[in-house]
Parts: C-alpha cells; sequence; structure tokens
C-alpha cells in the first residue's frame, strides 16, 4: 500500500470517502463522490434544534455517502460504533497497525486544532486517520478540510468521537472491506441523478426539496421586522451559516455538484451534463446574493427585511424546481 | 463563481486557514479554489460567537449578583444549552435546569460536581470558583 496522499477538500464526508477510494486505487474526486452518492439535497426540520436553532440543511443527513458510494462503486463499507472510548480507541489502533486508513466521526467542538471560532458542537465533522506517531502517541488525521495533515493528541480525540447531542458519532469509525471497482459509468451517473432529482422533487413530505426551501421563506417572512430583531437575524445568520461555513464549497453544495455534473458529462458522455451544470453556476451565484443581502442585514448596512430575503429564497425554489425538471428530462 | 470571483478578502475567524471551494477556472472547467474568506462569513460566524459570549457574560454578571449559578456560566462559556449539558453528563434536562439556580448548585455533591466538570471539559476547582468580572 502506497503511503496516503492528503488533498484539500471543500466538504468532510467527500474529502474523506474520495480520499479513501483514492487509496485503495481507484482515482475519485470529491464532486464526483458527492454526486454519486446523491448527496445534493435541502432539508428543512424545524422540530430538530441545533443550539436552540432549527435544522437546515443543504445535503443528504450525514453517512448518506459513506453508505451511498457502496452500490456504484462495489464497495464494502464496514462501520463500528463502540460503548467506551477505550475499546473504541483499542480498535482504531488495532486498524491502524493493519495498515488501514480509517474514516471518523468527530465532533468540532473538541479537536483542538480547528480555529477557535469555529468550535461549535457540531457532531458530525468527518476526518481520516492514517496513522500514528510512535514517540508523542499523536494521531495523524488528514481533515479534508484543511489545506495540510494536521495532529491531535489521543485524549482530544477521544473526545471528539465519543461527544454526545444531537447526531452523536458513538466513536463511529469506517473503513472499507474490499476494492473499489471501476463503475459503468454510464449506468451509475443517470441512476445518482435520478435519486437526487426524485428527492428535490418528489419527497412526499414538504420538509425536503425544493417545497422545504418555500417552508423556509415562509418562516422568514413571519419574522418581525422591526421591534426585537435579535432573534430573527440570529436565524437568518444561522441559515447563511449552514449554506456557505459548514465546508459546503460554496452556494450551499451547488458549486460542488456544478463540478459533478461537469464531470459526469465527459465520463457518461452525456453533454448536456456540463451545460446543466453551468446552469447550477448561476443558481449558486443565487444562494451567496442571498447569503450577502443576509449579511449586510445583520450588521446593520441595510435595514432588516425579511421580505425581501423570502423573496430571494422563493426566486431559489422556482430556480431550482426548473433545474431539476430539466436535469431529469436530459437523462 | 469563476475562480476570479472567490473571495480572498480574509476572514479572522477561520484563523488564517483557507479553505476550498469550487470555482470556474478560464478553461470553464470547475474544480478547487483556496478562498482566503468571505466577510459574508465572518460577519454571520462572529454573530453566533457574540451571541454565545453574550449568554455567558450574562451568566457571569448573574453570578456576582447572586441570581445565576456558576454552573449557568461555564455551560454557555462551554457552546452548550441545557439539553446538549443534559445529554453530554446523561442527567435528565429538567435536574440539570434545577442544579442551574444558584442555591441548588451550591449544595451539589461532589459526584456531581465532577460529572459536570467532565462533560464541560474543565476540572472541578474551576468550576466552583467565581471568576473576576
Amino acid at each position: 500500500m502506497s503511503a496516503f496522499q492528503h488533498r484539500h477538500a471543500s466538504h468532510c464526508e467527500s474529502g474523506v470517502m474520495s480520499a479513501i477510494v483514492r487509496h485503495y486505487g481507484l482515482p475519485l474526486s470529491e464532486p464526483m463522490a458527492f454526486g454519486l452518492a446523491s448527496a445534493l439535497s435541502f432539508a428543512w426540520l424545524p422540530f430538530i434544534k441545533l443550539g436552540g436553532l432549527p435544522l437546515v440543511a443543504y445535503r443528504m443527513p450525514p453517512r448518506a455517502i459513506v453508505r451511498g458510494l457502496q452500490k456504484p462503486l462495489g464497495l464494502r463499507m464496514r462501520t463500528e460504533t463502540f460503548r467506551t472510548p477505550a475499546r473504541g480507541a483499542a480498535r482504531l489502533d488495532a486498524l491502524l497497525d493493519e495498515g488501514k486508513v480509517v474514516g471518523l466521526q468527530t465532533s468540532v467542538f473538541w479537536l483542538p486544532y480547528f480555529p477557535q471560532d469555529l468550535r461549535f458542537h457540531f457532531n458530525a465533522h468527518n476526518v481520516l486517520a492514517y496513522g500514528r506517531d510512535p514517540a508523542s502517541g499523536d494521531y495523524l488525521l488528514s481533515d479534508p478540510v484543511f489545506e495540510e495533515p494536521v495532529r491531535c493528541a489521543a485524549a482530544d480525540l477521544a473526545r471528539a468521537r465519543f461527544a454526545r447531542g444531537v447526531l452523536a458519532p458513538r466513536g463511529l469509525l469506517y473503513y472499507p472491506a474490499g476494492q473499489p471497482q471501476e463503475p459503468d459509468w454510464g449506468t451509475v451517473i443517470p441512476a445518482a441523478i435520478r435519486k437526487t432529482v426524485r428527492v428535490m422533487l418528489r419527497t412526499p413530505l414538504p420538509i425536503v426539496g425544493t417545497r422545504a426551501m418555500e417552508r423556509v421563506a415562509a418562516a422568514i417572512e413571519r419574522l418581525p421586522a422591526s421591534g426585537d430583531t435579535r432573534q430573527g437575524l440570529l436565524f437568518i445568520g444561522h441559515l447563511v451559516r449552514m449554506q456557505e461555513e459548514i465546508g459546503t464549497g460554496g452556494g450551499g453544495f451547488r458549486f460542488m455538484y456544478a463540478a459533478f455534473l461537469q464531470e459526469a458529462a465527459g465520463l457518461a458522455q452525456r453533454p448536456a451534463l456540463a451545460e446543466l451544470g453551468d446552469r447550477l453556476v448561476d443558481i449558486g451565484d443565487g444562494w451567496r446574493e442571498f447569503a450577502l443581502a443576509a449579511a449586510r442585514m445583520i450588521r446593520g448596512r441595510d435595514a432588516f427585511a425579511p421580505s425581501a430575503l423570502g423573496a430571494l429564497l422563493r426566486r431559489q425554489a422556482a430556480d431550482e424546481r426548473a433545474f431539476f425538471q430539466a436535469l431529469e428530462r436530459a437523462l | 463563481m469563476d475562480a476570479g470571483e472567490v473571495p480572498q478578502e480574509g476572514n479572522a475567524t477561520l484563523g488564517g486557514r483557507r479553505k476550498a471551494m469550487y470555482a470556474r477556472g478560464a478553461d470553464g472547467r470547475l474544480g478547487t479554489v483556496a478562498s482566503a474568506g468571505w466577510e459574508v462569513e465572518e460577519i454571520v460566524t462572529r454573530q453566533a460567537v457574540d451571541e454565545l459570549d453574550r449568554r455567558a457574560a450574562a451568566a457571569l454578571a448573574g453570578v456576582h449578583a447572586g441570581t445565576a449559578s456558576l454552573l449557568e456560566y461555564h455551560m454557555y462559556r462551554a457552546r452548550m444549552d441545557d439539553s446538549l449539558l443534559a445529554q453530554s453528563t446523561g442527567l435528565w434536562r429538567w435536574r440539570v435546569r434545577r442544579h442551574l439556580r444558584p442555591a441548588v448548585f451550591a449544595r451539589l455533591s461532589t459526584a456531581l460536581l465532577t460529572r459536570y466538570a467532565a462533560a464541560l471539559g474543565i476540572d472541578v476547582a474551576t468550576l466552583t470558583s467565581t471568576p473576576p468580572r
């Protein structure tokens, strides 16, 4: 097995999974891992609160990429969780001794190499362990959202792997049980895109897909524009953080999915997908417009105007609906 | 977003690191470009951090006024709320809420204090000594 190669990625889970697949011999880009696993989505789950704010996500739930790549790549992934940190650490050490690279689910808050301002209690951050320094006992980690590999002391990593709360990792680690196979791109790519189209357009409940965007727009429009606006501003700031900051590659993963479509156009020999990728870049720019408008209101450069933000979001919903309908027709 | 539009304004909350963003290069191909940060992200991250700091400061003022417990202060310092603290300690949420009251907190057993300190990542001495304003 050759030495592990770290590559800077924009999202943790697609970064870890593409690195694992590459390490085991199949060249795979991060956007391809993201798109093949049908990881793009939009979800609005106001009944789940993170730090008092409702859950909004621009992608499928954690572990969707770990699971979603198994079928297209013929790659069985083993996942294990543990009752105690001691057992979790022992198992990780044993796997590293076998020369494996191991994916880990962690809480950002307890990882000391993270910048202080980004250390929130977010429990679904993925990193890859590829070795251990014999002298200090530090783990050698490839955290895909960092430019260079990092190190983490054993006690800190144990805390991060066994943090509790929403999406508690319970020490989750994962590694491949075999070799990934080069798939028949002409089959797996349309299948993966069809699944994303289905999720975005035809989820039965209006909490996932383009209809969920309209629900968020309605929630914004209900915010009071005057009086005590602190809570309302925190809410729109939270939306922007989920969209831009949590390793999305910008525009709530829309730019990354556009990169997937562009690459898929070549591999599956469907040039129409490349044009649709360009169209999705424009939609991603629309998301960033929303982020900019929200940030200006938070800073007080513009007056807080919930109706204007709601209108931007409704436009995004309409654009994405038309986009995914076109994507379906192109298959 | 074109590669030339990838924000390089710098973002203090990134602590000097750069993040990978997908953008369109001159040849029309999308790929990663390292971004030094966007002011928009800095604004929303600062907003979230400031809100947590505000809660911790309010709790500390409450500690000095005798209306809040040190547990509440340290809970917000650890960027937690009562539900996350309950999950992290394995206690019922109503018990945690009760323990947040200064009179109840003052009478907590060493065992419970140890449990809270471990969940918050601090030692018992830190949890029970009042920091200056």
